[in-house]
């Protein structure tokens, strides 16, 4: 019984993380990740939201009606949100500054509405908290990763500390957007070639078959499919 | 940031601010959705159309009715009237512009979990920019946005007869191109102020 509960845990940590292997959040996963303090900063406020979001409705999942289940989400993870967002700004000011407008859009972030909609509207509250705790954990992790390596090349420093500025010369191109782009595919390729060492599935398009509005959204499958033919 | 004219405005949010290769708003539909450019352009004319009614109509809510007591509850109100407006849109199309919504439709429902029209609401109401220059900064946002997209279709149909390595096949290489479109939007930087 108690593997179960680990097995909800560890899946978003690598065999689904969101965000190499599901493809989701990619908006905060590009933006924020200019240095490595601001992945942890934004992997935690997520965090925080994915587990209350998927608490709060894996306990109303028998009382909202399936027709307005989208708006029902959104207006109880937008709540969470303004919460963080005023606890960053309260007590980490330079947190709230560096990811900027990313915290509020974390309402919009694909990850928490996905999970309330595949994993928290069927399961009951434990495996739900406990499978929001393994996706942000994922995220967090990913997005510290990413900021690790853009920060390293691209100032020199790791978590503000100086570590290759002495002898090599900063690249600043990858603290850009051009170089969010560059290194996030990089660590797709990466995550794909491991995936396919082990005889997984790789990650070919966006995560469109993860995506909340899938149902709504009734041309996005098939034209996808269309245009990969 | 209140005496910029409208033209720097509009020139900054279609080429030096860039809402998906600057900002990196919108970038589920611009990775998504770009596999074909008619695909790509309804895409993009469905997005700038709720951008502007969107900020046409969260920035009233926000000045008149949620300064200055209620600020807290911006995040929360402009997802919800977001939501609403998208299913208006929807509505109204259907009712009276059939042909539009037969080519716009199927994205609409798409849009109202899109970070890019809940970002450039907000990012108006940060900015402090009065109601015309935020519409017209919506609109930019929204031209910007179209014109980022159709450039990455071009050069994803050009990516679909190359020869491309076994690894970066995918995902990988869509990221990487996207990174030197992005790297030639850098060379707008400073036009305009």
């Amino acid at each position: 019984m108690s593997k179960k509960y680990l097995g909800y845990f560890t899946n978003g940590l690598i065999k689904e993380n969101p965000v190499l292997r599901l493809v989701l959040g990619t908006c905060p996963t590009l933006a924020v990740t200019t240095a490595a303090i601001n992945g942890v900063g934004m992997g935690i406020s997520a965090t925080v939201v994915l587990v209350c979001s998927n608490l709060v409705i894996s306990l109303l999942r028998n009382i909202i009606p399936d027709k307005v289940r989208i708006p029902a989400f959104i207006t109880v993870i937008a709540g969470f949100v303004s919460v963080v967002q005023m606890l960053v700004k309260a007590f980490l000011p330079a947190i709230d500054k560096s990811l900027g407008i990313f915290l509020p859009l974390i309402v919009v972030n694909c990850i928490i509405l996905a999970r309330a909609e595949m994993f928290a509207s069927k399961n009951s509250p434990l495996p739900s908290v406990l499978d929001g705790l393994g996706m942000g954990i994922g995220f967090t992790a990913v997005l510290t990763l990413m900021g690790a390596i853009r920060e390293l090349i691209g100032a020199g420093t790791l978590f503000n500390f100086p570590i290759t500025q002495e002898f090599i010369s900063p690249m600043v191109i990858f603290l850009l957007p051009p170089g969010g782009f560059f290194v996030f595919g990089m660590l797709v390729a990466t995550s794909n070639a491991i995936a396919k060492k082990n005889g997984k599935k790789t990650v070919e398009t966006l995560g469109c078959a993860n995506c909340p509005s899938r149902n709504a959204c009734s041309g996005c499958e098939e034209k996808e499919a269309g245009i990969n033919e | 940031m209140n005496n910029t004219t409208i033209a720097s405005i509009l020139l900054a949010g279609i080429l030096t601010n860039n809402m998906v290769l600057s900002k990196f708003l919108g970038i589920c539909p611009f990775l998504g959705v770009s596999k074909k450019t008619d695909t790509a352009f309804s895409m993009s004319i469905a997005v700038t159309l709720v951008m502007v009614v969107a900020t046409a109509v969260t920035w009233p809510i926000y000045n008149y009715i949620l300064a200055p007591d209620y600020t807290y509850l911006e995040t929360i109100v402009f997802i919800l009237v977001i939501a609403a407006i998208v299913q208006l849109i929807e509505i109204v199309l259907k009712k009276y512009i059939k042909p539009i919504y037969n080519a716009l439709g199927i994205y609409l429902p798409l849009i109202t979990t899109n970070c890019a029209v809940l970002g450039i609401t907000m990012l108006n109401i940060s900015e402090n920019l009065n109601f015309i220059q935020s519409v017209f900064n919506a609109l930019s946002a929204g031209l910007g946005f179209m014109l980022a997209m159709l450039l990455f279709s071009g050069v994803r149909q050009r990516m679909e007869s190359a020869d491309i390595p076994e690894f970066m096949k995918g995902l990988p290489i869509t990221l990487v191109a996207a990174a030197i479109v992005s790297l030639s939007f850098l060379g707008f930087a400073g036009i305009g102020g």
